[in-house]
């Protein structure tokens, strides 16, 4: 079954040869051998790599592989898993296919495989059907993106993820959206919620709607549409109606764009516009593509700690490769180094040690703009969504202050 | 809540949008007319047809516009190869493999298309890309309004073809008795091969008029493709004139019926019409009895 794999660095038979070697190193060897002469013939880490790289959401899917393989790359050129005698990652590919029951599948394999753990997934729907198939096998898991809370909340002790999820984005956009239009001297009274009609942007409108009442921001209307929308001249004339003071998309990228390309065709020019999770406001292709269209649109989403060294290293590394460096890359490269850490720390492969070390890790050494890294049901409590700007054709932290390398403008200029 | 002041922009822009709908199923009609298949491939080359005028803007700083005299015949060389060597040779006469090699062709060219040039959409920037013409009750943008006359003159040029030379009169000789035709001389093959071209050719100009205001990405075909067969059973089959009737009627419904039931919702009169007529009128509304 591993030939259903994408395989890379370890072969199946270097991989075999390597077991044996390994193994007799492991028995005979004890610690005090010396790590170079024992780490070619470590035995390598299995670990499997799941994306939607094919299908609807495939952009993200590949995005996110890239910076899952950035990572192995780095762990495996920085020694391996120094506990384990400098053992490999070796990197086991999975395409779910942008649906959750091939994900699922894919697990199957996984565990026919001998993986020790699994990192990946992107999609909530998918992430909620790979985590359940993982636990069956008790294989630990960790979460790249997925945002939707179920994944956290199913009790499954083999998941975690380092990321934060919808409720945290929910809460922090409305608290921050407020602080910005109180700073302002409150500009904003009225919004109209853009989004497309699946669980993500059916969901996240549904609790700015709920929610932006309690910050005095009265919402005209809720448009819904489908995905892919193939023309939003009717919605932007709708908006043109309302002439709302702040127009709050939760779309994905595509359609994202097409909405701000529109507007700006349409010479609708509300106060802001502000997302959560927005599909194009937090990437470097919009604002490369479109800057008009894209200039000081604000989004609460996933983001690195600008200040980081680390991580414009690899921004750096990303754009090397040809690839935008998006929150998809970033978060992977992340979730792939919290588990070599735990592996680190388990000095083991087995799967349960690899677990216990993820619930007790307090992982220090990433670029993300969170807190201190403590797990609570296979939650990271650290986790933080930040809000952003496009400001002179870049994207900006603007809050909270302790990570903002910019100052927000709002309400936008005429 | 709709007012009144915005229905008349959303029927021109359901204009606008609808006569490049019409453009897509006028190839896909033709197809059908001649050839009497139904060409699943039809969105999947569109696709290739966005990817061709993306590359060259990208790549020769051509503008997608000025690539209409490249895509057409590259696209027309391009359908008449793959009627010609794929799928004539390959579906052995019989319409249900032609069918089946079109889906196949689809599925094929998609997955080409996403190994070679990943998932990510492509979109241009055109210096006239966010300019717009005030017509007082509606901004219209100014590649809609290239799109609407590009779409309505190429579909004319295409029903000229069709009814004044001898081409146009060989294709209906096949399309209408496939044994006469042969029989008087015509190269059925060639005539077969040359349909196709034509219909794809034509998915070559939409290409060129709908990039400046969209995007390409392997799986882009399939939004137009659905609705261009809705387009075709409407006008009824083989019908140019259908096609470009249908096209609007569709593309007003679901501008007008985006505004009044919102946008996932719009489709439903769409869909609704196409039943009403299969029921009532299955010829479609220009369609002749078989």
């Amino acid at each position: 079954m591993t030939s259903k794999f994408d395989r890379l660095s370890v072969t199946r038979r270097r991989f075999l040869a390597g077991s044996a070697l390994g193994g007799l190193a492991v028995a005979t060897g004890g610690i005090a051998a010396p790590h170079i002469a024992r780490a070619a013939d470590a035995p390598a880490v299995k670990v499997g790599i799941i994306h939607p790289v094919t299908g609807g959401v495939s952009y993200s899917g590949t995005q996110g592989r890239a910076g899952a393989m950035m990572a192995v790359d780095d762990i495996n050129a920085a020694g391996g898993i120094k506990s384990l005698g400098g053992a490999k990652l070796d990197a086991l590919l999975a395409d779910a296919q942008s649906k959750a029951d091939v994900g699922a599948a894919q697990i199957e394999k996984y565990n026919d495989a001998g993986v020790s753990a699994v990192v990946g997934g992107y999609a909530s729907f998918i992430c909620l059907a790979t985590t359940q198939a993982a636990a069956k096998h008790g294989i630990p898991y960790v979460v790249d993106v997925g945002t939707d809370d179920r994944i956290v909340k199913a009790g499954l002790k083999n998941t975690f993820r380092f990321s934060p999820g919808y409720g945290v984005f929910v809460e922090t956009a409305i608290r921050t959206l407020n602080e910005i239009n109180t700073a302002a001297g409150k500009p904003a009274k009225t919004a109209v919620i853009v989004h497309e009609g699946s669980a993500f942007g059916a969901g996240t409108a549904a609790l700015l709607q709920k929610n932006l009442g309690g910050i005095g921001i009265n919402v005209l209307e809720v448009m819904k549409h489908p995905t892919p929308n193939l023309d939003f001249n009717n919605i932007v004339l709708r908006i043109k109606a309302a002439n709302p003071d702040l127009v709050i998309p939760a779309d994905y990228y595509n359609e994202y764009v097409l909405l701000a390309r529109t507007m700006q065709q349409q010479k609708v020019k509300p106060k802001a516009i502000f997302s959560v999770l927005g599909g194009a406001a937090s990437q470097y292709k919009f604002v490369k593509d479109f800057p008009e269209a894209a200039a000081y649109i604000m989004d609460c989403n996933h983001w690195y700690n600008p200040h980081k060294e680390a991580a414009q290293v690899l921004r750096k590394k990303t754009e090397a490769k040809g690839l935008y460096y998006t929150y998809e890359v970033f978060l992977n490269y992340e979730a792939v180094m919290l588990l070599a850490d735990a592996i680190e720390r388990a000095a083991s492969t087995d799967r349960a040690k690899i677990i216990d070390a993820l619930t007790n890790s307090s992982w220090a050494g990433h670029f993300m703009p969170y807190g201190p890294t403590r797990f609570e049901n296979g939650q990271n409590t650290g986790a933080r969504a930040v809000n952003l700007q496009v400001l002179d054709n870049d994207i900006k932290v603007i809050l909270p202050p302790e990570f903002a390398n910019a100052k927000p403008v709002f309400p936008r200029p005429v | 809540m709709v007012e009144a002041a915005i229905i008349v922009p959303a029927i021109l822009n359901g204009l606008t949008t609808g006569a490049v709908y019409a453009l897509v199923a006028v190839g896909l009609t033709l197809i059908y007319g001649v050839l009497h298949i139904i060409n699943f491939a039809h969105g999947a080359l569109l696709m290739v047809a966005l990817y061709g005028v993306y590359f060259l803007h990208a790549l020769g700083g051509v503008d997608p516009y000025l690539a209409l005299p490249i895509m057409i015949p590259a696209m027309f060389a391009l359908g008449y190869g793959l009627q010609r060597f794929v799928i004539g040779r390959a579906s052995h006469g019989k319409d249900e493999n032609v069918m089946l090699v079109t889906l196949g062709l689809a599925i094929v060219i998609e997955n080409l298309a996403l190994y070679l040039w990943s998932s990510d959409t492509r979109t241009i920037d055109t210096p006239y890309g966010f300019s717009t013409v005030d017509f007082g009750v509606a901004l219209i943008a100014v590649p809609k309004l290239i799109a609407f006359a590009g779409a309505l003159l190429l579909t004319l040029a295409l029903w000229a073809l069709m009814r004044w030379t001898d081409l146009g009169k060989a294709i209906r000789a096949v399309a209408k008795e496939r044994r006469g035709a042969a029989l008087v001389g015509i190269d059925i093959e060639h005539l077969y091969a040359m349909s196709f071209g034509i219909g794809i050719a034509c998915l070559g100009a939409a290409a060129c008029l709908l990039l400046p205001s969209y995007y390409a990405s392997p799986h882009i075909g399939s939004a137009f493709v659905l609705i261009a067969f809705t387009i075709v059973v409407l006008g009824g089959m083989g019908s140019f004139v259908g096609a470009l009737v249908g096209g609007l009627i569709i593309g007003v419904t679901e501008s007008v019926g985006g505004l009044f039931l919102g946008d996932s919702l719009g489709q439903l009169g769409v869909f609704l019409i196409f039943i009403a007529v299969l029921l009532f009128r299955p010829t479609g509304l220009f369609g002749q009895k078989a």
